[in-house]
């Protein structure tokens, strides 16, 4: 839409960005997600490092606006998207436009965003000529799927299930489900690496307890959505709208129908760390049953809670291997908080409700930074503990599709290898027909001390420089706070120990290889 | 050495002998094969060889179709058997194998039918720390499986104490002087540096060469009147002579055995045949010669005609018999006179000599493990813990608590009454008398279920006992899995082979003394008809007997089934 009204534009994601172009940038828009705990995504940390490093331009000349996308459910909300907009102000630079943040339900404020932005621009144009906007953009920034599909995130396509089976064996203290949808008639396309976003329903179990509780009518029409669709109200529960997260804002806006006093106690000003700390792990259900019950109509509560937000999942099929086909690795999230047993929405949808021939609503989500290597004969190594295996399944799929002849490296773990040994006699196939070269398992709870993925890493330290050396690409999925963290720390390690570097050195090498697309990571 | 009249079938040698030739004395890929990370399970080749270990893979097969769906491997895991001649076990080998059991083993024990502790469902990567244990409690799995000879048997006669003690002691000669000399078990498995240098193979393993034998073969020593261990199915029997109540010498039997395969007659059990008497020190010499003879003349191109019996009948007995002379470069002396009783266990305190006490007890199926409401593996580890004499478990499945003092007794009585295992009585005669094999769901040999289901069986079978007013007659029944035989069913008066889920083979007719082979009685048929028949023959039984005639006897004498005479004749 920028181009249409005559300006040059540079797409870039953060990492591709060369940084001593900044200060030939005349207009920049930074759209950035936020991870965890308030940290950048891994393609936005390198930049976002420099941009509050000394080695950081002043950057005078430049106009700048900030979309940044996030989920109030967090608590440290589009954090990254407020620093960069502070940073970029602080190094002399001019917000022209205000900056946006953006909840799970992203379409509108970022629609608001752009337009916003346009209008300012186009006013700034007519007053002083051409100008380019060069924008910056972050990994998790929607973008359209690539090929032509009537589908797409705002329009998903309803997917068939053909298979869901759970891959733990019996006795497992884990639920993890392969899940097979038909993309058949949908157009819709994949890349290995890729990942699928479904629309989950709520646990009509769940639902039902906040109906009793609330005694609201499950048949009374609700409105939902911008477009205030009305529905009725159990529908709108299980389908449409959030009930398994807090937030401090929702709080807040429901504060007003609370009877109980307390809960102006725990919103008001200072309290905060109380808010925070009773936010955390509770759903809806929870707070009608602590400071209910509430005045006023379930519309008055149901117009405060959020659209049901998304899932990604990892794919982990190739579609070359499967033409009308998309896999999923699953992991069932149940647990105990606060005396009830909680259960992860489209986890355990997937696990308890879905079975073949229901469907599904779905999009595919590309993610342009976990691809395998366009030339085939280079060394992959993959890390993918748990859930983590899925995009490796599917960048086996096509490699063997593909007939690529790069030698590949697998470390996976989990719990136990008896039960937990995801997809295990698909990877002794491909073991045993050369398209997997090695692969390396720790199997945490079989032995008296925890073996984990980092731990065979450091085993076989020798050769994996070596791969490293000889150009392998580093691949890691799955558990970001934990796992990742110690696998980046373990790979320093070895660099710095087989390599004769220093750590320091050792985390330029590693900040090389993510700049050449040589160290991908899909964390979560 | 070898005699030029006779010869060993012809034909290419099975595909065991290539693996075994080309195993460096039973090492083959092992030592890779266990460290292998991706697979719990090991190659084919290597699971032959594991066999000499006292292990071999196995997968739980009630897992099987579940787990492929899955996208899993089977559930693979060991089986370790131990090498434990004539069933002796201190207490605190007890305990190691409770120990081990619940630590790497699926939680339970079977007592084997060759007197010997069998764990199940141990995982690759415990397997070294397993038979470490068992090796520091002063046990090994050394040749419990596998072409050679396997766990020598003994009658653990518990109240002849000093006859046992002696026959024992020739079991346990026998069974360590027999033992392969390969190093392989102690460089896999004991972190035994590996010799360098390859010596002669005929140095290396002087009486077994580089290639074992044909098949397992067995040894057991009865004493009469007990023919417990079944003196007959073995390859090579010694019935123990006692005369002025001192050991005198053995008769020696040769090429009894238990294992046939459905549907091919020239397989059939057959029992082993008195050929002489030795005195107690010539029986390794016998021994010895025997094996080497079967080492020579057996045939190694068809496994299901390789065991020692078929050497036995192909080459006739004399001329084995005037070749074992030949060999000892003596004649063993004309047999003595011997009886027997019956093949099973005596139940219930006994005084031995001296002032030793002995309680035999009754284990179903030989499982050890706790149950609702029966703590048996609990109640047995309490004993292991104040007992002072040994356990001896005997040759059908059940265990006796041994050499109790007079100042003990009264201590493990009450245990035993704690955790309910002194009251033999309340089991039937025909339970008492019953034995199974592991079959479903880790043998992967089984057809059909056997230890699971003959106690359920059994129920049934009881109440045509009640109505008959048999319940305490004691009738032998068997079950096993497939027809390799491990529970010895040819030679119970009621035995089953599984064919297929649910479907059995039914044999009549064997003595009670385990000197008569049995005969097919129906064939193929599931429980209904198995009830039926037994519904019709046991209320004939009750009627028409004769004042202490067996069961097995009477259907011969009532014209049920004919006489088994000789294994040749089995299948007629």
């Amino acid at each position: 839409m920028f181009e249409e009204k005559g300006f040059q534009v540079t797409l870039s994601s953060m990492n591709d960005f060369k940084t001593n172009q900044l200060k030939k940038v005349q207009q920049l828009l930074v759209v950035v997600s936020t991870h965890g705990e308030g940290e950048p995504p891994d393609n936005a940390i390198s930049f976002h490092e420099f941009m509050h490093s000394k080695r950081a331009p002043r950057l005078e000349g430049m106009k700048f606006s900030v979309l940044s996308l996030g989920d109030s459910s967090y608590e440290q909300y589009c954090q990254t998207g407020k620093e960069f907009d502070a940073r970029l102000e602080a190094l002399g630079a001019t917000r022209f436009h205000d900056r946006v943040d953006c909840d799970v339900d992203f379409e509108e404020p970022t629609k608001a965003w752009l337009e916003g932005v346009l209008k300012r621009l186009t006013e700034e144009q007519e007053g002083a000529g051409t100008a380019a906007a060069p924008a910056v953009e972050s990994p998790s920034a929607p973008s359209a799927p690539a090929a032509e599909s009537a589908y797409s995130r705002t329009n998903p396509f309803e997917a068939e299930v053909l298979a869901n089976i759970n891959l733990n064996g019996r006795g497992s203290n884990k639920e993890t489900r392969h899940l097979e949808l038909s993309l058949e008639g949908s157009g819709l396309t994949y890349k290995a690496g890729d990942a699928l976003g479904i629309y989950p329903h709520n646990d009509p179990e769940l639902v039902d307890l906040l109906l009793a509780e609330t005694k609201w009518d499950p048949q009374a029409e609700v409105a939902v959505g911008k477009q205030g669709d009305k529905r009725p109200l159990r529908e709108a529960l299980i389908e449409h709208l959030e009930i398994t997260v807090l937030t401090k804002a929702l709080l807040e806006k429901l504060a007003p129908l609370a009877t109980n006093p307390d809960l102006a106690q725990l919103t008001a000003a200072g309290n905060e760390a109380a808010l925070k700390a009773y936010v955390k792990g509770r759903d809806l259900l929870d707070f009608v049953r602590d400071y209910g019950p509430l005045e006023g109509s379930a519309q008055d509560v149901v117009s405060h809670l959020r659209k049901i937000p998304v899932r990604l999942y990892s794919i982990a099929s190739s579609q070359t291997a499967n033409p009308d086909e998309v896999h999923l690795t699953i992991g069932a999230v149940r647990y105990d908080a606060f005396g009830r047993a909680r259960k992860g929405v489209c986890s355990t949808q997937t696990a308890e409700r879905l079975e073949v021939g229901d469907k599904v609503s779905v999009y595919v989500q590309p993610n342009n930074h976990f691809k395998l290597p366009e030339d085939s004969n280079t060394p992959i190594i993959m890390v993918g503990p748990g859930t983590g295996i899925a995009p490796f399944r599917s960048f086996m799929q096509e490699r063997e599709e593909t007939g690529a002849s790069g030698p590949s490296w697998l470390f996976f773990g989990d719990q136990h290898f008896v039960t937990d040994f995801l997809y295990q006699t698909e990877w002794q196939r491909w073991i045993k027909d050369g398209v997997l070269t090695r692969m390396d398992v720790a199997f945490s709870r079989d032995t008296d001390e925890k073996v984990y993925v980092q731990h065979r890493m450091r085993q076989h330290a020798k050769e994996l420089y070596e791969w490293l050396d000889q150009g392998a690409v580093f691949y890691v999925c799955g558990d970001m706070k934990n796992m990742a963290k110690d696998v980046h720390q373990t790979l320093a390690e070895i660099i710095s120990a087989e390599g004769g570097k220093s750590l320091e050195e050792a985390e330029a090498y590693l900040a090389e290889m993510k700049k050449s697309h040589r160290y991908q990571r899909d964390v979560y | 050495m070898a005699n030029t009249k006779l010869s060993a079938p012809g034909g290419n040698p099975s595909d065991v002998e290539r693996i075994k030739r080309e195993s460096n004395y039973l090492r083959g890929t092992l030592a890779a094969s266990m460290l292998e990370p991706i697979s719990a399970g090991i190659s084919d080749d290597d699971n032959r060889l594991m066999k000499f270990h006292g292990s071999y893979l196995q997968d739980d097969r009630d897992l099987r179709n579940e787990r492929q769906k899955q996208k899993l491997e089977p559930a693979y895991q060991f089986m370790l058997r131990v090498r434990m001649p004539g069933g002796v076990a201190q207490p605190g080998q007890w305990l190691v194998m409770d120990e081990l059991a619940q630590k790497y083993g699926n939680g339970t024990l079977k007592l084997t039918t060759r007197q010997t502790f069998q764990m199940h469902g141990i995982l690759k990567w415990n397997m070294k720390k397993t038979i470490q244990s068992i090796h520091q409690s002063l046990l090994d799995t050394i040749a419990a499986c596998g072409d050679v000879n396997r766990n020598v048997m003994c009658n653990p006669n518990p109240y002849q104490s000093d006859i046992h003690a002696e026959v024992y002691e020739w079991s346990k000669r026998l069974s360590n002087d027999l033992l392969p000399r390969t190093r392989a078990y102690h460089e896999l498995w004991l972190d035994e540096e590996m010799v360098a240098s390859t010596p002669e193979q005929d140095a290396y393993e002087p009486m077994y060469g580089p290639l074992y034998l044909p098949r397992k073969f067995k040894i057991g020593i009865a004493v009469p009147p007990s023919n417990d261990i079944d003196v007959f199915s073995q390859d090579l029997g010694f019935i123990a002579i006692v005369e002025d109540g001192k050991l005198a010498g053995f008769n020696v039997a040769i090429g009894g055995g238990m294992g046939m395969s459905h549907g091919d007659k020239e397989t059939y059990p057959q029992v082993a045949k008195v050929i002489g008497y030795c005195k107690p020190d010539q029986i390794y010499d016998v021994a010895e010669k025997i094996i080497t003879i079967q080492r020579d003349y057996g045939n190694r191109s068809q496994r299901k005609n390789a065991r020692f019996k078929y050497t036995v009948d192909r080459l006739g007995l004399d001329n084995v018999k005037a070749e074992l002379e030949s060999r000892l470069g003596w004649s063993l002396e004309t047999a003595k006179p011997y009886h027997f009783n019956d093949n099973g266990d005596r139940y219930g305190w006994v005084q031995g000599v001296g002032d030793k006490w002995h309680f035999t007890m009754f284990i179903q199926g030989g499982r050890i493990a706790d149950y609702d409401g029966f703590q048996l593996m609990t109640g047995l580890r309490e004993i292991a813990k104040v007992h002072t004499g040994d356990f001896r478990l005997t040759a059908n499945q059940n265990l006796i608590v041994a050499d109790v003092t007079p100042q003990k007794k009264e201590e493990i009585t009450e245990l035993l009454g704690r955790y309910g295992l002194i009251d033999v009585q309340q089991y039937s005669g025909l339970r008492r008398s019953s034995m199974a094999c592991v079959a479903l769901p880790t043998c992967g040999l089984a057809m059909a279920e056997a230890e699971r289901y003959l106690p359920v069986l059994i129920d049934k079978i009881e109440g045509i006992l009640d109505e008959n007013g048999l319940r305490n007659e004691e009738i032998t029944i068997r079950m096993t899995g497939c027809p390799n035989g491990c529970a010895r069913h040819a030679l119970s008066e009621i035995g089953f082979i599984g064919k297929a889920p649910g479907k059995y083979n039914m044999y009549l007719g064997a003595a009670f003394d385990g000197s008569r082979l049995s005969k097919m009685y129906r064939e193929n048929i599931g429980e209904e008809e198995i009830l039926r028949e037994l519904g019709t023959l046991l209320p004939r039984y009750a009627k028409e007997r004769e004042s202490g005639e067996h069961f097995g006897d009477f259907v011969i004498r009532a014209g049920v089934i004919a006489a088994t005479t000789d294994g040749t004749n089995f299948h007629d």
